[in-house]
């Protein structure tokens, strides 16, 4: 027990991963689109847009753009797909389809359920990551070998935004409700210095930015990419990993709440 | 096998289930039988450690639920009131995507799904998608799945409500060979023929409290006379009728349609009434029954 939860189990968390892949073997196609949202960024933003763009200064490096661009749209994608498995999937499976009712018939408790939604989150949000920064590679693009780390910075960020996502959907009463993720998202996504410095923001606008979860992960996986790594990236990896743990707990309570009243 | 003392469910301010003491024997068919929202849903939900109890001692298997729920749930089977199959899967996926959350192995989980199908007579429906099984199919396959880790305690919520008398008998003609089988089985109903085709022992639960224990045999012969008339007048005066016959039956109760004479000879009693000079519109003589236990005890008739 922590803080009055019932700790999950691996052991029994991984067959909610199991249930997922069976559902998914059948629907493949879905699995695709976690790399192409990415690789379309990359193609249209980054060579495309990049062209008319020139340099971009990083950490006192001159990176092309698309250089600049691509790890940047692999952690936002860590951070959509998650999202996108933990509230509207999520969301189905919690009120209209009440998948969680049968299961906790079975040994399986809401901290086991919500360990492994998170789980399968983590576990696509590597997938489609390691494929990305295969693309990425073939592109030229991950010019040092602290690049592989991306994958794992990528899972980190699947985590603290699957844990946050589902939390937040824990909450939702209606599909509307929902709307208000994208609200917070899309910002978030634009302007967590993913397409442009954060030089590019004046003082205190800088200090906003630098909070939000997202330039956490940017910051990991553009200076995993281009090797420049150093003691500071450990803090941008512990704020996620609270962002996770202190979502979780919230998860655990509401699940409890809602389904094992 | 279960044994609850002072068992209390609180959802607020309303009491669901009043402090009830109940204990089942391995090896039993215990029914809890009772009208809409006596709390029959929720002491299952507690039983299957689905459900904190609010207050009260709860041990099933010998074990506590508050401590030990996935240990318990490993040795239960729950067929709950609403079906809970998994809309996503089809029908054999949903036996074994179930047997895995059991921590069984796939070698087990299809040889037991294979089987269940059979048993749950499914087996052509087997790759059908849930949404398109009738509700008797549906109720099949989650008694199915409830039976996937072999449990030796089962708990059914209204195994065969919303069910046609067709498709009642063949879920009963399952759960006996259940219990032949040694499982002991927990089942809710406000159906009395089921109480009586199915139950050992059980429970009249009304309102969160229980108001009446024994097989259904004990609580007949404790609780109602040996016979019952039934008296439909076409045109009221039931409470009149009632009136000339009180005191020479042993028991007379006006129902909402008809009137009802409790005595150790139903015909005498329908002799009585025609000697009165009633004519009624309908008149039915049988036994006493559990449905008229459920009078005696709570002054209600169990569905109206
Ligand atoms: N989750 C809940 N929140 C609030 N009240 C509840 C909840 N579940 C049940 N109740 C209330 O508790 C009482 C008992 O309900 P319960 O479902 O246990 O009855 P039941 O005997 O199963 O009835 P039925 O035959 O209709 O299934 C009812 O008054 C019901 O409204
Ligand atoms: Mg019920």
């Amino acid at each position: 027990m922590v803080l009055g939860l019932a700790l999950p189990s691996p052991r029994r968390a991984r067959h909610v991963l199991g249930r997922n892949l069976v559902i998914y073997r059948r629907a493949w196609p879905l699995l695709a689109t976690g790399v192409l949202e990415p690789l379309f960024y990359l193609l249209s933003i980054g060579l495309g847009l990049g062209h008319l763009v020139g340099r971009v200064d990083f950490a006192g490096h001159e990176l092309a753009y698309k250089q600049f661009v691509a790890p940047a749209l692999l952690a936002a994608a860590a951070m959509n797909g998650a999202i996108l498995d933990t509230t509207y999937n999520l969301y189905y499976k919690l009120k209209i389809a009440k998948t969680y009712e049968g299961v906790l018939a079975t040994p399986l408790s809401t901290a086991d359920v919500a360990l492994g939604e998170i789980g399968w989150a983590v576990a696509r949000g590597a997938a489609y990551s390691a494929t990305f920064l295969g693309v990425m590679a073939a592109l030229g693009l991950v010019p040092s070998p602290w690049g592989l780390c991306c994958v794992p910075a990528a899972a980190l960020v699947a985590y603290a935004f699957a844990a946050t996502g589902m939390a937040a959907t824990s909450y939702m009463r209606s599909w509307q409700d929902l709307d208000i993720v994208a609200l917070a998202l899309v910002p978030m996504f634009l302007f967590s210095a993913t397409f442009y410095p954060l030089t590019a923001y004046v003082g205190w606008l800088a200090v906003v930015v630098q909070c939000t979860p997202l330039y956490q992960g940017v910051l990991l996986a553009r200076s995993l990419d281009i090797g420049t790594v150093g003691w500071s990236l450990a803090l941008n990896a512990a704020y996620l990993v609270v962002m996770g743990l202190a979502a979780m707990v919230i998860t655990g309570r509401r699940l409890e709440r809602l389904l094992a009243a | 096998m279960v044994s609850a003392r002072g068992l209390t469910k609180r959802f607020g301010s309303s009491e669901a289930v009043a402090g009830i003491d109940f204990s089942i024997r391995r090896g039993e068919v215990f029914g809890f039988l009772g009208p809409n929202g006596a709390g029959k849903t929720s002491t299952m939900r507690m039983i299957a450690c689905m459900s904190p109890a609010s207050e009260g001692t709860l041990r099933v298997r010998g074990l506590d639920p508050s401590r030990d729920g996935p240990t318990i749930r490993a040795g239960l089977g729950v067929v709950p009131q609403q079906d809970t199959l998994d809309m996503e899967l089809t029908v054999l996926d949903n036996l074994l995507v179930y047997g895995r959350y059991f921590d069984l192995s796939r070698r087990v989980v299809r040889e037991r799904a294979e089987r269940l199908l059979d048993f749950a007579q499914l087996s052509e429906r087997a790759g059908s998608r849930v949404d398109d099984l009738s509700g008797g199919m549906r109720r099949r396959l989650t008694i199915a799945r409830a039976l996937i880790s072999s449990p030796e305690l089962v708990i059914l919520d209204e195994p065969t409500t919303g069910l046609d008398p067709q498709a009642r008998h063949l879920v009963w003609e399952r759960l006996y060979r259940l219990r032949q089988e040694g499982v002991t089985l927990i089942v809710t109903t406000h159906y009395m023929d089921e109480a009586e085709q199915l139950c050992d022992r059980l429970v009249v639960m009304d309102k969160g409290t229980i108001v009446g224990e024994g097989s259904p045999r004990e609580l007949v012969d404790k609780h109602v006379s040996r016979e019952v008339l039934e008296v439909r007048l076409g045109e009221g005066g039931h409470e009149r009728l009632a009136g000339d016959v009180r005191g020479r039956v042993e028991r007379v109760e006006v129902l909402a349609d008809r009137v009802c004479c409790y005595g150790d000879n139903g015909d005498e009693m329908l002799a009585l009434v025609h000697g009165l000079g009633y004519q009624p519109e309908n008149t039915l003589v049988r036994r006493g029954s559990l449905e008229d236990v459920f009078l005696r005890l709570t002054g209600r008739s169990l569905v109206e």
